[in-house]
């Protein structure tokens, strides 16, 4: 097999909910080899896993479907590979929604490849009697602090068998949890026969995979100089074009706006960093500190330098658990005086609340007084006096749901019987909502066996 | 020496990270850099961000991305989900911290091209 000299990979999707076009400019606007897309964040599994129990065809990203059936004509045309983790908790369900809209649309001879195997909710009992812990790796605690509460447990999966469904031929590749470089890193294995190990060219897929994970987050989104920043609203989300040995450009489409300099690349590699020395993963592990950057053009920053070591025994897995309830809510206070009645409202809120017997702890309730300096609290320099208005925003939680649905019955009533230019609720009472709680643990590789399935739309 | 926002020589990336939150701080300029590896201590960091973050802060460093990079070990409410905070996932805490003043000598100053 021939090998490319380099391969292009494009990440149009950094967090649910990210741009529903980011995707569709990027098979459109320039050459794509690879278009990724990341679906999944920690609450997402927990949702999809409720969906799911309520319907066994659902539990994964609709949108992805919905993007398919966009960029279906392209996909097919250009021969570009998608690599999505639009599986949730059900690659299955979601492979038989793509091949569906594939045939409808009379396109024949699609393959489709998912990978499984990540999904542990169903087996923690057999895990936890073959002498896994599954401890919380953050806090130490013992999982039978929560086990009755678990909503979903998957693994985080590496990116082989993301290659293992492309070697079979897989035009679109769907899966479950995985770590978010994995869905570059699976494509350059594939495209340049990289092994396991091959630490330092791992690492560089999974550095280049971090750049990009976020979108446009490295093309000049939340970027320090925004002024800097041009055309925002046509931001180009990041390619990578990686090379056989390793080494790596970051860039985006021309003529698209924001952009790529060592700086906004900077701000990425930051983002969501724990010890730079030792970026863990399931295939390796990064050193954050062996990276160079140099500036390789417009829009273009050159990465090389990036040396790696082995992966640890284990795969981190990401459970879930239903941890209590909460209820947020906000009204609107003008001026003059803003403040100091935002500050009374409040009082008169937990005064009521106290009438009628329902008491929150301090670690249950929280004001802000959005306008009056709450993200910089504390810091000097940001104060201001006497805002012109204020959003007062009052929240509860706690274990209690019909307590926490009590503390939303009393803002409204500050609109008639509070001080005077109180406005703004148009959403109704705030209700109380489920509290997911996140669960981090470790499992030994040796429990998870991946499984990679490719079939051919329409065969 | 000038008394200078934190702004002026570093720019900043924070994001959420378990139950609190990083900020890393990446300076303008290897002088600049040099200047805040003594300078921007995790107890200074710590000191300024006491209001958002009870809990402790770690530093770690990385000379070749000119980057201190400081883990905020409870500035998120509870985090996740659990969290009542308008910034429950810590974006706002990088822009935090470059609010931090510092006397800041000229030739540190003189080594970053002007802020745009």
């Amino acid at each position: 097999m021939t090998r490319p000299s380099f391969v292009r990979i494009a990440n149009g999707q950094g967090f649910w909910g990210d741009s529903i076009l980011a995707p569709v400019r990027l098979v459109r606007e320039g050459p794509v080899d690879y278009l990724t897309l990341d679906y999944l964040a920690e609450v997402t599994m927990s949702i999809m896993q409720k969906l799911r129990a309520r319907n066994p065809n659902a539990g994964y990203a609709t949108d992805f479907v919905r993007l398919v059936e966009r960029i279906l004509p392209e996909l097919v045309e250009q021969g570009i590979k998608v690599v999505a983790n639009a599986g949730g908790v059900n690659p299955r369900g979601c492979m038989e929604a793509v091949a569906a809209v594939i045939a409808k649309r009379g396109y024949q001879g699609v393959k489709l490849g998912i990978v499984e195997g990540d999904d542990v909710f169903g087996r923690i009992d057999e895990l936890v009697a073959a002498g896994e812990p599954l401890a919380n790796m953050d806090t130490g605690a013992p999982l039978a602090t929560v086990r009755e509460r678990l909503t979903s447990a998957n693994v985080y999966l590496g990116a082989f068998p993301i290659a293992e469904a492309l070697d079979q031929g897989a035009q679109i590749v769907i899966t479950g949890r995985g770590t978010d470089p994995g869905l570059v890193l699976g494509p350059m294995i594939h495209e340049f026969g990289w092994k396991p190990g091959d630490h330092d060219l791992l690492a560089a897929g999974t550095v280049a995979g971090h750049i990009v994970e976020c979108g446009a987050q490295c093309t000049g989104g939340n970027f320090t100089d925004w002024r800097s920043v041009p055309d925002m609203a046509r931001i180009g989300y990041p390619l990578i074009e990686m090379r056989a040995d390793g080494t790596f450009a970051i860039t985006k489409h021309a003529g698209t706006g924001g952009l790529v300099n060592e700086s906004s690349v900077l701000h990425q590699l930051a983002y969501e960093m724990g010890d730079p020395r030792a970026y863990l993963g399931p295939d390796c592990t990064a050193d954050f500190t062996t990276i160079r950057l140099r500036t390789g053009g417009r829009d273009r920053v050159e990465v090389s330098g990036v040396r790696g070591g082995p992966p640890t025994p284990f795969f981190k897995v990401s459970a879930s658990y239903a941890n209590g309830f909460k209820a947020v809510g906000e009204l609107t206070i003008s001026g003059p005086e803003a403040l100091a009645k935002a500050r009374l409202c409040a009082e008169i809120v937990w005064q009521r609340l106290a009438l009628d017997g329902a008491h929150y702890a301090p670690e249950e309730r929280l004001v802000e007084f959005l306008g009056a300096n709450t993200c910089h609290a504390g810091i000097a320099s940001a104060e201001r006096e006497d805002p012109s208005e204020i959003v007062l925003r009052m929240g509860v939680k706690g274990s209690d749901e019909a307590k926490v649905n009590r503390f939303g019955m009393e803002l409204v009533p500050l609109v008639t019987s509070g001080p005077p230019g109180v406005t703004g609720f148009a959403g109704g009472r705030p209700k109380a909502t489920e509290i997911i709680g996140f669960w981090p643990a470790l499992l030994r590789k040796s429990f998870v066996t991946p499984k990679v399935t490719v079939v051919t739309v329409g065969a | 020496m000038a008394k200078v926002p934190l702004s002026r020589i570093a720019t900043a990336r924070s994001g959420d990270k378990g139950e609190g939150s990083n900020v890393g701080v990446l300076a303008r300029s290897d002088a600049a850099y040099a200047f805040l590896v003594e300078h921007l201590t995790a107890e200074r960091v710590r000191r300024h961000m006491a209001a958002i973050n009870p809990g402790g802060v770690r530093r770690y460093e990385a000379q070749n991305l000119r980057l201190l990079n400081f883990l905020l070990e409870d500035s998120l409410g509870g985090g996740g989900s659990a969290s009542l905070k308008t910034d429950a996932q810590g974006k706002t805490h990088g822009l935090a911290v470059l609010r931090l003043e510092l006397d800041v000598p000229d030739a540190v100053l003189a080594s970053v091209p002007a802020a745009d």
